[in-house]
């Protein structure tokens, strides 16, 4: 390397062009945290070398909240967690409920919660799809994504009333039955979706540059993956084969036939290809499910704890004492406890409610999957460049409002 | 606070002398036995109840517990669903309990191990050793409830500003915090 020039020190090319690491903070209005996340990262040149989620900007206390209201009023808190899964959401705290108040949900409620429930995750993933696209640059996808979204947002609309917060289950049930030919149109909507999900393939899949942004990006191995607690996409995405409506069924999933699909690279690249396929699946659950449904009540027998029919508060008695009482009161919850997890968008979403036998919860706890996934971000993060942290976000599919709640 | 015949509120002191007395059968009940086989000081009640096994465990063995509950062929409970806080009620006591929920992502069985802890010391040890997703559930009981992991690499508030003034989940805080405002 000798040369016969000679090279003042300050011009001379070292390995590291800065021999000095910088803190930058990352969000938490940055466009591509999804919301309001804050990342402190220690760079060496475009290196991570430290990145340090700071949540917490969207913490409203709603499990403060959930002590002082009653129960049934508590569905709509949930709403407003996982904003893109709001049904998801619904579904695990009125189980836990049910749990503990050892009510039996009617054949066709069931049938419908997972019919809307998928039709959701189809949704939630849509949103993700989108937005991991165009966090990474390619913003075609974004709009053919929310296209599919909105026709999705228009049922849980027509069943609930509600677009992003539905709050369609109730305590012993649902709020009312589906819309006249509601079934129609989700054949409808089923007819076109595999189409589109093709056409996802065509703009992503097959794109180079998509590739090379996801692929090797964000390691996690398997046994990484389990012990930091990633569950849901993420950790099919590291080779698990592990879905709570298989492990732990639910609302009757057992008698649904589904795959689950996992990908043995663990990287951004496996967790992409998971969720395609898992759009896939949902599509095959919600077929399974119109064939399901039956002609039959929707709210549980159990008139202490669900509203009756407005016709029959209006004619009889009884039921407008049941009503009167359960929307001055409230109803009793047998004192206990239970955890409750369903397979929500995301991941493992575990309901923690715990009764001391009145009309309010004790104490109602949420277990968050964007909470947990995002906790493994520093492991999947560090020593990448900075532009990888953003497609690693977008893989790992958070909602603030679930981490903060 | 409670009136109702809640048996796991009324946490019975002589169940501490003779614990298979309150074993009740359940799929886990081979795995609790083996369990108490180990260590007969593992495990100072178990109940059962709306399909879910509790197990409350002495806040001093809860990382052994932990860290063969993982390993043991029979249990392999690798996965850490949740911690989390509960308060009982000011006047209760104990008044803190920590819910630890367990999962086996091979046998797919739950497992809830519970500690029960006085309003003095709301001490424990931290199980980030056994479960690295351990860190932020303990940081959020922290946070919430005020209960002090010990041997926990990073304590720090997670969803409250740093300089925030009480524990906001205990009964006793306020729904609406502390007026003017919480800050200092």
């Amino acid at each position: 390397m000798s040369s016969a020039v000679n090279i003042p020190p300050q011009f001379e090319v070292v390995d590291r062009p800065l021999d000095t690491q910088m803190t930058i903070s990352m969000g938490p209005q940055h466009p591509s945290t999804h919301g309001v996340l804050r990342l402190e990262l220690v760079l060496d040149g475009e290196m991570v070398v430290k990145a340090t989620p700071d949540i917490g900007y969207l913490h409203t206390g709603m499990e403060k909240l959930f002590e002082y209201k009653k129960y049934q009023q508590g569905i709509v808190i949930t709403d407003r967690m996982d904003y893109l899964n709001p049904l998801g959401n619904n579904l695990a705290y009125v189980m836990a409920v049910e749990k503990l108040l050892e009510i039996e949900i009617p054949e066709r409620a069931q049938t419908i919660r997972v019919l809307t429930c998928e039709l959701q995750r189809i949704a939630s993933h849509l949103v993700w799809l989108g937005t991991h696209a165009l966090d990474i640059g390619a913003m075609t996808v974004f709009f053919y994504c929310f296209r599919e979204r909105e026709k999705i947002m228009n049922l849980i609309e027509a069943a609930s009333g509600g677009r992003l917060t539905p709050s369609y289950f109730r305590i012993g049930g649902l709020m009312m039955d589906l819309p006249a030919g509601f079934e129609r149109r989700v054949q409808q909507f089923q007819d076109g979706f595999l189409k589109s999900v093709d056409e996802f393939h065509t703009l992503l899949t097959g794109n180079r540059i998509f590739q090379k942004r996801t692929q090797g990006v964000g390691y996690i191995s398997a046994e990484d993956a389990i012990d930091w607690g990633l569950s849901g996409p993420c950790l099919r995405g590291s080779g698990v084969d592990l879905d709570i409506r298989r492990a732990n069924p639910y609302t009757g999933y057992e008698k649904y036939d589904f795959e689950v699909p996992t990908e043995s690279e663990c990287d951004v690249w496996a967790r992409y290809m998971v969720r395609m396929r898992e759009m896939k699946e949902s599509h095959k659950i919600v077929t399974q499910a119109l064939s399901r449904l039956r002609p039959g009540p929707v709210k549980a027998d159990a008139p202490k704890v669900v509203l009756p029919d407005r016709e029959a508060m209006k004619t009889h008695m009884d039921a407008l004492i049941h009503h009167f009482l359960i929307v001055a009161e409230g109803f009793d919850v047998p004192a206990g406890e239970v955890y409750q997890p369903i397979e929500a968008s995301k991941g493992e979403l575990g309901v923690y409610v715990k009764s001391d036998g009145g009309p309010k919860p004790a104490r109602v706890h949420f277990r968050g999957p964007s909470f947990v996934n995002l906790s493994a971000l520093p492991h999947m993060s560090e020593g990448c460049m900075v532009a990888d942290i953003v497609a690693i976000i977008g893989s790992l599919d958070i909602v603030l409002g679930e981490i903060d709640r | 606070m409670t009136t109702g015949a809640n048996s796991e509120n009324n946490l019975p002191e002589n169940a501490a002398t003779d614990p298979s007395q309150n074993l009740t059968p359940s799929p886990l009940s081979p795995l609790l036995a083996a369990l108490q086989q180990v260590n007969r000081e593992w495990i100072t009640s178990t109940s059962e109840a709306l399909g879910e096994t509790t197990v409350i465990v002495p806040r001093e063995h809860i990382v052994d517990v932990c860290s063969h509950l993982k390993t043991a062929p029979e249990a392999r409970f690798d996965f850490l669903a949740d911690i989390c806080g509960a308060d009982r009620g000011v006047e209760e006591e104990p008044r803190f309990e920590v819910n630890y929920h367990l999962f086996s992502t091979t046998k797919h069985h739950r497992l809830r191990l519970k500690i029960v802890l006085n309003e003095e010391d709301v001490h424990v040890p931290t199980v980030t050793g056994v479960w690295r997703t351990a860190n932020w559930h303990e940081r959020e009981t922290f946070d919430l409830f005020g209960i002090i992991f010990d041997g926990h690499p990073d304590l720090r508030r997670i969803l409250l500003p740093d300089d925030w003034q009480g524990y906001a989940l205990r009964k006793d805080f306020p729904l609406r915090g502390y007026e003017p405002y919480s800050l200092k």
